[in-house]
């Protein structure tokens, strides 16, 4: 459902994306299915244990066995410094942590951590030649609990990490397992809550989950004996990928080449290096291409999942329902090396309210588990969970309809937020009124342990840098190159942006995703920015071809280019001619001329702005509740989004559905055991038990189209919000079917039982 | 290629998408291991390795497996279609025109394995409700849709009146 | 993949001989749908798949009124599922050869191997213990058959020694006024591992149960046969006094753990929950209303 009328010929259509024919007949070239002469094979050696000194790795045993060409460690990397950095979109991150997260150097820090890397002629040697590295550890005991490790008394897991406090910038004397803690102050916390007429606190903890995409990450690299290095692999991030390597590898930016291939979903977790270095220096080292892919079991324990979270919600209000103060502490596990996504939690808590009084604190915590990373709108679902949680209750107490509650306190355009920015144009309220007036929500549900939530989330999307060029063809098609890789169909609505601005058909615009070489800057795929950014881009490229075209027919009708125009339908008009009529070509007739009259002509573009408007999104879902078993059952689904405008509405539709797919799996199954030793006990699909076709209904979709005024399309990124409040959504259905809250996910069977049967042993 | 050690080559004959073949494997992999690496039909997909995700979904003599729990020794003789050959030289199958009308596919890394499995209901039940399109799916994990296009697209396909080939 | 040869023998004794030169790192082929697995994983350490799928006795169903069921023992769910024999006098094997795993695995993944894989939580056991059925086992000295209940010795571990293997699994005939059906709990829809799972079967005289047979998986090291809910079903109409005593008794013979799939008291519950849910069902098949 798209509730508003636009101006566009294409926008807003729903076009075949050009590179689906590959995908559905196989032959799209995926990371791992690159296939180069000669190359080889590679796997890596884990710790297995969660904390522990290297003692001595001893490959002798492994190089000796026939087909194996070569063995690293981190010895083969350079050693970076605590204060050496590399970009990562609008921040940064340290060397010393990503080098030491590919490959551990003299400490392992959590179970799966790599110690050492290995290749042969053929993947089963490779395989067989892992258990043939010898390596000693020294055992340590680990630290499995954010709240453990907040104890002056706990092991350290880096001795010369200290607190830093992100305020003043200045670093605490001892050092401790907290990496960073972050506060946000707004107006006047305890007059706020002292004005209250109702507190509410309570705390919650989540567990920590996986992005759960289906592709495992892989890289092929070969180091050419020029010096240069050519790699091809999934990545959301190709040119973050190649300065990363740079950085790490102390390789010239300007020799390293990467090739994204199709990728088979990322949500944030195909972002960081993994394999990409390794595979580097054995191919250094053996003069061969070397292809490596983890497997299932290596990217559950050793590759990103998103925190586990323990976080508390003050909120203080009228009895009327107006909110007057919050208070939030964030406690996010960074996994084994700094970088949680508390900042974004604190940034998102309480942002879709207006709140005048406002205190949150964030602590970036250090445990024994693989180093966290991005995963969808990070850090905002967890707190929703919290905030939305206790908003249900509070509805409840005041005998609130729960939209209604919302809408009181929804943040409108120039309410400030705590981190001090003012609102613009937002579809905050038209979300939950999309809500308040859909069928679903009107619909009376009926029967026995059935419950339904309601839950609304906000994202802030991110902008940044994306280039595009844009040849025309002789045949009135044009190419356009872009540098961000296309997990969901953004090759689709990117082209739709250009064919717009050109006023030509979508399929007359051909994308393709190249190379670091034969593209400007491109910063990552994610954070809800491709669309944004790269139909930016797109959009800016047409624009110079359009001026570049009516300055081809000025020269070819010989007037000034100032009296030619490039008109939205495609054709290009200039003076009357000496027949009397207006001159005029179409785009398709002057694309064949191009060759005889000066040359063929490129657009480009490269755009870097700001202005990626927020999201907001409302949530309700009916649950059923089986009061024997404690299975809860998602019945009916509707999720309404402010998606500025839908490109094409089919992608935005299944970002959507996607997002709220993900967050129903955190809520009621997905999450990572640990046993006593920090060992992960449930590392396949199998046991991590994502929802399969069988446990979702169809998820219906309300596009609520509140353009953003600072896009030439109005478009504000999709795929973040979708993931935000499906936790909490989930959490007060189950409520309102059991009259249980639930403060910790996952809602498995388990727990639920664990509340309806207090009696039995 | 030099033999390395715990590598056996053996000669495997069957066919496959139509086509009789005869490929050299290594006594230890399985069939997805002989389909990528061997024979080079790379839109057999690997997720998991180990039956849990469906992404390696073949019709093995007429029955839906997953490759990655197939040995490669098991198919001598036996006839295999791959998303290779789901496509016939007339055109894309009613299946994956729907996947693409219906934007059934986001990454597209699992959509050869759904595909194929789709293909397979659609054999034995041509026109499957919603449920039944659900429970056949549930082997196939996706990620990326929350499966309602997917399922939208198996239904459509289905409701096309084109029998499935 | 270890590095892992394969064998097709053609006949029960190149099987037997291959299995018993090979001892412990020969391993039966069925499905594959767990072997494979754990080979791959190196959980097991394996040199020799000893793939039976070419024997005729291991891959045949028939029935007969008078002999009753026998299922070969690598045939797999699929086909059983498609039986018109097993649909007709079998339901509850369809109730679990439609439930392991997903269609995929079905489609290799046999009862067999499932018996022999003698998981905790397999899901084709309780049935077959609750049917009263008996395992035919191959081996260097000759055949034996051992009930299903006795042939789970622990997680992972059955009775088979050197050389043996399973080649068939033999029901009995149905009787008239029976009954019985299967049924697991698993968070997800589908593709999950049982938390708890049971199966009942039951006999009628009129209105009197005249035996009554009751088994949980994945409460115990292996699956159980609970003698004390039988006997507190046998001998009376069903009642909901009855089957609450039967649930009650598969509670107590519940020895569960905690672990990643499950709790200790989320286990017990379920085995109630389970043969309550099973005995209605088995009653209704047998056209006899609780
Ligand atoms: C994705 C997935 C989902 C699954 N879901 C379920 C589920 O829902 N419920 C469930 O119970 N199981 C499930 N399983 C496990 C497995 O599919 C079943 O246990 C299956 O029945 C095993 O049968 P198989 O023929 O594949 O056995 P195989 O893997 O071939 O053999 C299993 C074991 O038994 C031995 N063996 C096999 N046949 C014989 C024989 N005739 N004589 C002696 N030894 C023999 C083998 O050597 C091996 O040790 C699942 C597995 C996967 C991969
Ligand atoms: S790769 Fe075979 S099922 Fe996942
Ligand atoms: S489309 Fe990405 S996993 Fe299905």
């Amino acid at each position: 459902m798209v509730t508003a009328e636009k101006p566009y010929k294409v926008v807003g259509t729903r076009p075949i994306r050009p590179d689906g024919t590959d995908k559905v007949t196989g032959r799209a070239n995926y990371g791992a299915d690159i296939r180069l002469p000669g190359m080889l094979y590679g796997r890596v050696k884990r710790s297995p244990i969660a904390h522990g000194k290297i003692k001595r790795i001893d490959a002798s045993k492994a190089l000796a066995l026939p087909g194996v060409r070569a063995v690293m460690t981190a010895e083969d990397l350079p050693r970076k410094g605590r204060r050496e950095f590399a970009p990562l979109g609008s921040v940064k991150i340290s060397l010393a942590t990503l080098s030491g997260n590919v490959m551990a150097r003299d400490k392992v820090r959590y179970e799966g951590h790599a110690v050492a890397a290995v290749c042969a002629t053929d993947p089963h040697v490779a395989e067989d030649a892992l258990d043939l590295i010898e390596v000693e550890y020294e055992e340590l005991p680990p630290v499995l609990h954010a709240d453990e490790a907040m104890l002056a008394s706990a092991p350290l897991i880096d001795e010369e990490l200290h607190t830093r406090e992100m305020a003043t910038g200045e670093s605490a004397e001892e050092p401790s397992n907290v990496a960073m803690h972050f506060v946000t102050e707004m107006g006047d916390v305890e007059a706020g809550f002292a004005e209250a007429e109702i507190v509410l606190e309570r705390s919650f903890k989540t567990k920590m989950v996986h992005q759960g995409y289906i592709e495992p990450h892989n890289a092929t690299a070969f180091w050419r004996h020029d010096g240069g290095l050519e790699i091809w692999c999934s990545t959301q991030a190709t040119f973050v990928m190649r300065d990363h390597l740079a950085g790490l590898l102390e390789h010239p930016v300007s020799k390293i080449r990467v090739t994204p291939q199709e990728i088979g979903g990322g949500f944030g977790g195909k972002i960081s290096v993994y394999l990409e270095p390794l595979a580097a220096v054995l191919s250094r080292k053996t003069g061969k291409p070397v292809k490596m892919t983890l497997t299932r079991d290596e990217v559950f324990r050793a590759t990103g999942p998103t925190s586990g979270t323990a976080i508390r919600v003050k909120l203080g209000a009228k009895r009327d329902g107006t909110l007057v103060a919050a208070e939030g502490e964030l406690v996010y596990e960074a996994g084994a090396f700094p970088g949680s996504p508390v900042a974004a939690g604190v940034r998102c808590i309480f942002t879709a309210y207006a709140i005048p009084n406002q205190r949150i604190d964030g602590y970036d915590v250090l445990v024994n588990k693989p180093k966290v990373q991005p995963y969808r709108a990070p850090g905002a679902s967890a707190a929703c969970f919290a905030t939305d949680s206790v908003m249900d209750e509070l509805a409840e107490r005041l005998d609130l309809d729960p939209i209604a509650l919302r809408l009181k306190n929804a943040a409108v355009e120039g309410t400030r937020s705590a981190d001090g920015a003012a609102f613009g144009v937002i579809g905050n309220r038209d979300c939950l009124q999309a809500i308040q007036s859909s069928p679903h929500y009107r619909s009376e549900l009926q029967g026995p342990n059935r419950g339904r939530g309601v839950a609304h989330g906000y994202w802030y999307n991110a902008g940044l840098e994306s280039s595009a060029y844009a040849s025309v063809n002789s045949d009135g098609t044009v190419a356009l190159v872009l540098g961000s890789p296309d997990i969901g169909g953004t090759r689709a609505s990117i082209a739709m942006q250009l064919a717009e601005t050109l006023g030509i058909p979508a399929e007359r615009v051909i994308p393709q995703v190249v190379d670091t070489d034969s593209v400007g800057f491109t910063s990552v795929t994610g954070g809800s920015r491709t669309a944004f950014a790269g139909g930016w881009a797109a959009h800016e490229a047409g624009l110079d071809l359009r001026q570049q075209l009516a300055a081809r027919a000025a020269k070819i009708w010989g007037v000034e280019a100032e009296q030619v125009r490039y008109r939205d339908d495609a054709v290009i008009v200039g003076p009357a001619g000496e027949d009397g009529g207006e001159r005029s070509i179409t785009f398709t007739e002057l694309a064949a001329k191009l060759a005889r009259t000066g040359g063929m002509i490129v657009g480009r573009a490269d755009s870097n702005h700001a202005s990626a408007a927020p999201t907001f999104a409302t949530h309700v879902v009916d649950v059923e509740v089986d009061p024997e078993t404690g299975k809860v059952e998602i019945l009916r689904y509707t999720a309404a989004q402010d998606v500025g405008t839908a490109i094409h509405p089919s992608y935005v539709e299944g970002q959507i559905q996607g997002g709220v797919s993900q967050g129903v799996g955190w809520a009621l199954n997905e999450e990572y055991r640990f046993d006593e030793k920090g060992r992960m006990e449930n590392a396949s699909f199998l046991d991590y038990r994502m929802p399969t076709a069988l446990d979702l209904p169809m998820i219906e979709t309300v596009l609520v189209e509140v353009p953003n005024p600072g896009h030439p399309y109005g478009v504000r990124g999709v795929g973040e919000v979708p993931i935000v409040p499906p936790l909490a959504a989930v959490a007060n259905a189950v409520h309102a079917a059991t009259g249980h809250r639930f403060t910790e996910l996952p809602i498995s069977p388990a727990a639920v039982l664990e509340k309806l049967l207090p009696g039995e042993e | 290629m030099t033999e390395a050690a715990g590598t056996r080559r053996i000669v495997v004959e069957a066919t496959i998408n139509g086509e009789p073949q005869e490929f050299l494997a290594d006594e230890r992999d399985s069939l997805l291991e002989a389909l990528r690496d061997r024979i080079g039909l790379m839109g057999v997909k690997e997720g998991c390795n180990n039956g849990n995700c469906g992404a390696c979904t073949v019709i093995l003599d007429g029955r839906l497996v997953c490759a990655c729990l197939v040995m490669a020794a098991e198919v001598e003789g036996s006839a295999i279609t791959t998303i290779e050959g789901i496509a016939s030289s007339d055109g894309l199958h009613p299946l994956q025109q729907a996947f693409l009308e219906d934007a059934a596919l986001q990454c597209g890394v699992c959509t050869p394995g759904f595909i194929v499995a789709a293909k397979a209901l659609l054999d034995v039940n041509p026109h499957p409700a919603e449920d039944d399109v659900r429970l056949w799916l549930a082997g196939n994990l996706c990620r990326c849709t929350g499966y309602d296009k997917i399922v939208q697209a198996v239904l459509d396909a289905a409701g096309d009146g084109k029998e499935s080939a | 993949m270890q590095a892992v040869r394969y064998a097709r023998p053609s006949s029960v004794e190149e099987a037997v001989d291959l299995l018993e030169q090979g001892g412990d790192r020969a391993r039966v082929l069925a499905g594959g749908t767990d072997l494979i697995v754990l080979a791959r994983e190196r959980r097991i350490d394996v040199d020799l798949f000893v793939d039976v799928k070419a024997l005729e006795p291991l891959t045949a169903i028939r029935y007969d009124p008078a002999d009753g069921l026998a299922i070969g023992a690598a045939a797999p769910c699929y086909r059983i599922a498609a039986d018109p024999a097993v649909q007709e006098h079998y339901p509850c094997l369809i109730d679990c050869a439609t439930l392991i795993g997903g269609v995929a695995i079905q489609g290799r993944a046999s009862l067999g191997g499932n018996l022999c894989n003698a998981s905790p939580a397999g899901d084709g056991i309780p049935a077959l213990i609750a049917l009263g059925t008996t395992v035919e086992i191959a081996g260097p000295k000759g055949r034996r058959t051992v009930a299903a209940e006795a042939f789970c010795t622990g997680p992972g571990r059955n009775v088979l020694t050197s050389g043996e293997f399973v080649v068939a699994l033999r029901a009995p005939p149905p009787s008239d006024r029976a009954g019985a059906a299967f049924r697991r709990f698993i968070p997800r829809g589908e593709m999950d591992i049982a938390v708890t799972n049971a199966a009942v079967h039951l006999r009628f005289d009129g209105d009197r149960v005249a035996s009554a047979r009751v088994a949980v998986g994945a409460v115990a090291p292996m699956p159980l046969l609970v003698e004390e809910a039988g006997a507190a079903l046998a001998g009376t109409p069903l009642s909901e006094a009855t089957i609450a005593a039967a649930a009650a008794a598969a509670r107590a013979a519940a020895r569960p753990i905690d672990d990643m799939r499950g709790t200790v008291k989320q286990r017990r519950h379920l085995a109630g929950v389970l043969v309550t849910r099973c005995i209605r069902i088995a009653a209704e098949r047998a056209g006899v209303q609780p």
